[in-house]
C-alpha cells in the first residue's frame, strides 16, 4: 500500500514539474480541435508520431548530455554520415541490409566515443568538440557521397520508416522503446543517477567515488548512437540519403530538452519534460501547417515557444528561491 | 558617545514565516560588535537589511542620529555601509589595483581609466596595513587571507564607515587571523565601526568590545565582552545552559588499525607517519598548508601516494581511487562541504544514498521504499536532521542541517574508519555539540575517526591523540595528557 502511495506521489511530483508545458501543449491542442477538423484524426496523429520520431531520439541523447552539463552539437551531422553511409552500403555495396544498418550505427558509436574520449580526458568545453566534430560529420557526409542523392528502395530497410504493426507506424513502437530504454538508465542505475550528480556538482561527484570519466564517456557515447538510429530513421522514411541530411537537427533537439524545463546547467530535468518538448514542437509545426502558415512564420513561433517556456523556468526557479529562503528561517 | 548607527525594531516576514521581530542593534565609532547566534536566528537577515539586500518590513536605521533610506545595495554604500562577505566577490583575473577600485575607478581628465594613478594609491594603502604586495599582482596569485584584505582595502576605498565581516576567519589559519586582527585594529582607530559575525567564540575574547546575540528571530541581549564568558554567550545563544558542550569518552583498543609510514604525495605531503588504534578519535593539527588534508586526500584515493606504505589491519595496501577506498572501508567528510560535498540542485534522499546507491538499483529493479526507510533511519533517529520533505533540494537547508546529510551519508556507507575534514566549520554551536556527541557514539560502537580540524580547543577536547603537520611533514604526536595549544603550536610552526 505504501509502495503505491510512494509512487503515485513520485509520479505526481514528475507531473508537477512538467506541469507548466504539459498546461502549454493541452492549450494547443484544444485550439488546435477548434480551428481544423483534420487535427484530431488518427491519420493527422500518426502523421505527428513520424514527424517527431527524429528528434524524439536525439533529445533522448541529449537530454543526457545536458543534464551532464554538456551539449552535443554533433547530433545532425551524424544524422547525415550514418543515414548516407548505411545507405551507401546498402545501395552501392549492396551489403545486406542488416549489415548496412550495423555500419551506420557504428558510425555514431565512432562520433559519440570521439566526442566523450575527448571530453572525459580533456577540460574542452562539450560545445567546442562537438561543434569540430560536427564539421567533421558533415565533410565525411559530403565526401561520401559526392554530393549525390542516395536512394534507398530495400523494403527491409523502408520498413523503419513506412513500416505498420496492425494499424499503428512502427514509429510509436520505438519512441516508447527509445524512451523506455533511457528512462530506465536515467532513473534505475548507478550511472543514470551519476549524470545528475556530476552535472550538479563535478568536484563532490569525485569525492564520492563516482566514475567521473566513465558517466561522462557513456552519455556522449549513447547520443552519438541514438543519433545514428534517427539517420537511419530519417533515410528510411525518405527512401533517400543526402549529405545535408539532418541539418539543424540539434536545434531542434536543444529546444525539445529545453522546453521540457532541463536546465542548461546540468544536474536537473526531467525525461519527461524532454519527450512533452518534443511533442509540443511537434504539434506547433503540424497545427501551422493544418492553419497554411507560412513555413517561416513557424520559425518565428518556435523560438517565441523556446522564450516562453524559458520565462516559465526563470519563473519557477524564481519561486524556488522565495521557498529556499523560508525554509532556512523555519529550521 | 552617539551610535553611528541604530537599527531600531526591525522586522521582516519571507511570505508568512517572521524571520524577524523587533530586533535592534546599535554601533559605535571605532567598535567591534560581534553578532552572534546560531544558523536561523537572523544575522544574515539583519545585516542583508543593512546593506540593502532585503527590504524590511518596518523598523528605523539611523546613521549618525539620522534616519537612513536604504533600498538597495548602491543607497547602503552611499551611507557607508560595506559587507565583506564569506565568499569574497573579487574578480581573480584583474590586478590588485583594478579590483580595489572596481566600480568607482579613478579616471583621468579625457574619461579614460587611469591606471597609474589607481596603482599608485592602491600601493599606498597596502604599503598602509604592512602588506607586501604589489598594486599589479593578480588576484589569482594571492591567498584567502590576502584576498579577505584586498576586501577590507575595497570597502576603505569606498569610503565605508561601517563594516561588516561575515565569518571573516573561516578559511584563515591562527597566522592569517592574527593579520585579519591587526586590520581591524588599524580600522577601529580610524573611527570605522565593525560588525563582526563569527562561530568562533575564542576570537571574541581578543576582537570583540560588545557581543549582541539573537535567537530565533528575537533580540536576546547585548553584553560587553570583558564582563561575559563563554559559557554565558553560548547558553544565550541556545537558551539553555549548555553543562557539556564538548562529549568524550575513551573507547580505543591497543590493536593497530591503519599504519602510515613515510608517505609522499605531491609538494604538498613530504613525509607523514603516523598509526591509528581501533576506535580512536585521531585528531590532525597544523596551519593552513601543512598538508593535512592533502595527506587525508591520500587515504582517500583522491591523491596518488609516490612512496611510503601503508597498512591496513597489518596488511599492505594501495589505494588507487576513492572506490578502493570505500571498499577497503575508508568515508570522508569533506573540507568544504560547498564545493566537495553537496549535490546542490538533488534531494535530500539522493545526498543522502549516493554511496549505497547499488543496494537499490543493483539488480534494475529500484526499492525506493528501502530508499526511503534508510535515508530516513539515519536523517531523523541517528542526526535529528530537520527538513521538510526527502524531496527538497538539499541546497535549502542550513549548513548544519547540509553537514548533518553529509555525515548519514558516510554513516551508511563507511565500515572502519571515517575521516572528518573541518566537520564542524561553519556550523551553530547547537549542531557542533550534536556531532561531538556523535563522533564519541561512533567510536563507541567500533568506528575509528581522523579529525583534521583548525579549531584547537575542538581537536585538544575531541581528541585521543593529536597527530601536528607542519609544511607536509609528521612533526609530532601528542597523547591526551599532554595537550596544550602551545605544544601543539610548537610543533605545527617547526622548520622541517
Amino acid at each position: 500500500m505504501l509502495k503505491i502511495k510512494r509512487s503515485m506521489r513520485m509520479l505526481a511530483k514528475n507531473v508537477r514539474e512538467c506541469l507548466g508545458i504539459l498546461i502549454v501543449l493541452g492549450v494547443m491542442c484544444i485550439i488546435l480541435v477548434c480551428l481544423t477538423d483534420k487535427f484530431a484524426t488518427p491519420p493527422n496523429l500518426f502523421n505527428i508520431i513520424r514527424q517527431i520520431t527524429i528528434n524524439i531520439f536525439i533529445a533522448c541523447g541529449m537530454t543526457l548530455v545536458i543534464l551532464l552539463g554538456g551539449i552535443d552539437l554533433s547530433v545532425g551531422s551524424v544524422i547525415a554520415v550514418s543515414g548516407c553511409i548505411s545507405a551507401g552500403m546498402a545501395t552501392w555495396d549492396k551489403l545486406p541490409v542488416p549489415v548496412a544498418i550495423v555500419i551506420g550505427i557504428l558510425c555514431g558509436v565512432a562520433v559519440g566515443s570521439l566526442n566523450g574520449f575527448i571530453a572525459s580526458f580533456t577540460t574542452i568545453s562539450p560545445f567546442i568538440i562537438t561543434l569540430a566534430t560536427m564539421n567533421i560529420g558533415r565533410g565525411i557526409a559530403r565526401l561520401y557521397t559526392s554530393a549525390k542523392t542516395i536512394a534507398v528502395l530495400d523494403p527491409r530497410y523502408t520498413f523503419f520508416g513506412t513500416g505498420k504493426i496492425g494499424k499503428i507506424p512502427i514509429q510509436l513502437f520505438l519512441i516508447v522503446a527509445v524512451v523506455a530504454i533511457t528512462s530506465f538508465i536515467l532513473n534505475k542505475t548507478r550511472l543514470g543517477r551519476g549524470i545528475y550528480f556530476v552535472g550538479d556538482n563535478e568536484q563532490a561527484a569525485k569525492y564520492a567515488g563516482l566514475n567521473v570519466r566513465k558517466i561522462r564517456f557513456f552519455v556522449f557515447l549513447y547520443s552519438g548512437i541514438l543519433a545514428a538510429m534517427a539517420g537511419i530513421l530519417s533515410t528510411a522514411r525518405t527512401f533517400a540519403a543526402t549529405m545535408v541530411m539532418g541539418t539543424s537537427a540539434e536545434m531542434d533537439a536543444i529546444a525539445a530538452v529545453v522546453i521540457g524545463g532541463t536546465s542548461m546547467s546540468g544536474g536537473r530535468g526531467t525525461l519527461m519534460g524532454t519527450v512533452i518538448g518534443a511533442v509540443i514542437i511537434g504539434v506547433l509545426n503540424n497545427g501551422m501547417n493544418l492553419l497554411g502558415i507560412n513555413t517561416s512564420w513557424q520559425y518565428v513561433v518556435q523560438g517565441v515557444v523556446i522564450l516562453i517556456a524559458l520565462y516559465i523556468d526563470y519563473l519557477r526557479n524564481k519561486g524556488g528561491l522565495i521557498k529556499l529562503l523560508k525554509n532556512k528561517r523555519i529550521k | 558617545m552617539n551610535p553611528m548607527l541604530q537599527m531600531i525594531n526591525i522586522n521582516k516576514s519571507f511570505a508568512t514565516v517572521r524571520v524577524l521581530h523587533d530586533v535592534s542593534f546599535s554601533l559605535l565609532a571605532g567598535e567591534v560588535h560581534a553578532l552572534v547566534g546560531e544558523n536561523g536566528a537572523g544575522k544574515s537577515t539583519l545585516i542583508k537589511i543593512l546593506g540593502g539586500v532585503y527590504s524590511r518590513d518596518s523598523g528605523d536605521i539611523l546613521i549618525d542620529g539620522e534616519e537612513a533610506d536604504i533600498t538597495d545595495v548602491p543607497s547602503a554604500r552611499s551611507y557607508g555601509i560595506s559587507i565583506i562577505h564569506q565568499e569574497l566577490m573579487l574578480a581573480p583575473n584583474l590586478s590588485i589595483a583594478e579590483n580595489i577600485f572596481l566600480g568607482h575607478d579613478i579616471k583621468t581628465k579625457l574619461g579614460l581609466v587611469d591606471i597609474n594613478e589607481m596603482e599608485k594609491k592602491a600601493q599606498g594603502m597596502l604599503d598602509g596595513f604592512n602588506l607586501s604586495l604589489h598594486a599589479t599582482d593578480k588576484i589569482s596569485q594571492l591567498n584567502i587571507a590576502q584576498r579577505q584584505m584586498i576586501e577590507i582595502l575595497r570597502s576603505i576605498s569606498f569610503g565605508a564607515k561601517i563594516i561588516v565581516m561575515d565569518e571573516p576567519t573561516s578559511s584563515l589559519s591562527e597566522k592569517e587571523v592574527n593579520v585579519l586582527f591587526d586590520a581591524i585594529l588599524r580600522l577601529k582607530k580610524s573611527g570605522v565601526g565593525i560588525i563582526y559575525i563569527s562561530h568562533r567564540m575564542s576570537e571574541l575574547d581578543v576582537v570583540a568590545d560588545r557581543v549582541t546575540v539573537l535567537r530565533d528571530g528575537h533580540y536576546i541581549d547585548t553584553v560587553k565582552m570583558k564582563d561575559t564568558d563563554h559559557e554565558q554567550l553560548v547558553s544565550l545563544m541556545v537558551g539553555r545552559s549548555m553543562e557539556t558542550f564538548y562529549v568524550k569518552h575513551p573507547h580505543f583498543s591497543e590493536k593497530i588499525i591503519l599504519e602510515v609510514e613515510h608517505i609522499k604525495s605531491g609538494s604538498m605531503v613530504k613525509d607523514a607517519s603516523f598509526t591509528l588504534r581501533q576506535g580512536e578519535v585521531l585528531g590532525f593539527a597544523g596551519l593552513v598548508g601543512a598538508g593535512r588534508s592533502e595527506m587525508m586526500n591520500c587515504l582517500f584515493g583522491l591523491a596518488k601516494v609516490e612512496s611510503g606504505k601503508i597498512f591496513l589491519d597489518g596488511n599492505p595496501i594501495s589505494i588507487r581511487n576513492v572506490r578502493e577506498a570505500i571498499q577497503m572501508g575508508f568515508g570522508m567528510v569533506p573540507e568544504d562541504r560547498n564545493q566537495e560535498g553537496i549535490f546542490p540542485v538533488q534531494s535530500i534522499r539522493y545526498n543522502t544514498t549516493i554511496e549505497v546507491m547499488d543496494q537499490f538499483l543493483g539488480s534494475g529493479v529500484y526499492n525506493a521504499e528501502k530508499e526511503y526507510e534508510l535515508a530516513k533511519k539515519y536523517l531523523d533517529d541517528v542526526l535529528a536532521t530537520r527538513y521538510s520533505s526527502l524531496e527538497q533540494s538539499i541546497a535549502s537547508l542550513s549548513g548544519g542541517n547540509m553537514q548533518k546529510v553529509i555525515f548519514s551519508r558516510w554513516l551508511l556507507s563507511t565500515k572502519k574508519i571515517l575521516i572528518l575534514d573541518e566537520p564542524t566549520r561553519g556550523i551553530d554551536v547547537k549542531t557542533k555539540t550534536e556531532i561531538y556527541r556523535l563522533i564519541d557514539n561512533l567510536t563507541e560502537q567500533g568506528l575509528t575517526i581522523m579529525l583534521v580540524s583548525s579549531e584547537l580547543p575542538e581537536l585538544i577536547n575531541m581528541s585521543d591523540r593529536i597527530v601536528v603537520m607542519s609544511h607536509g611533514y609528521t612533526t609530532g604526536v601528542l597523547a591526551r595528557e599532554e595537550f596544550s595549544q602551545e605544544k601543539i603550536m610548537t610543533y605545527a610552526t617547526m622548520e622541517m
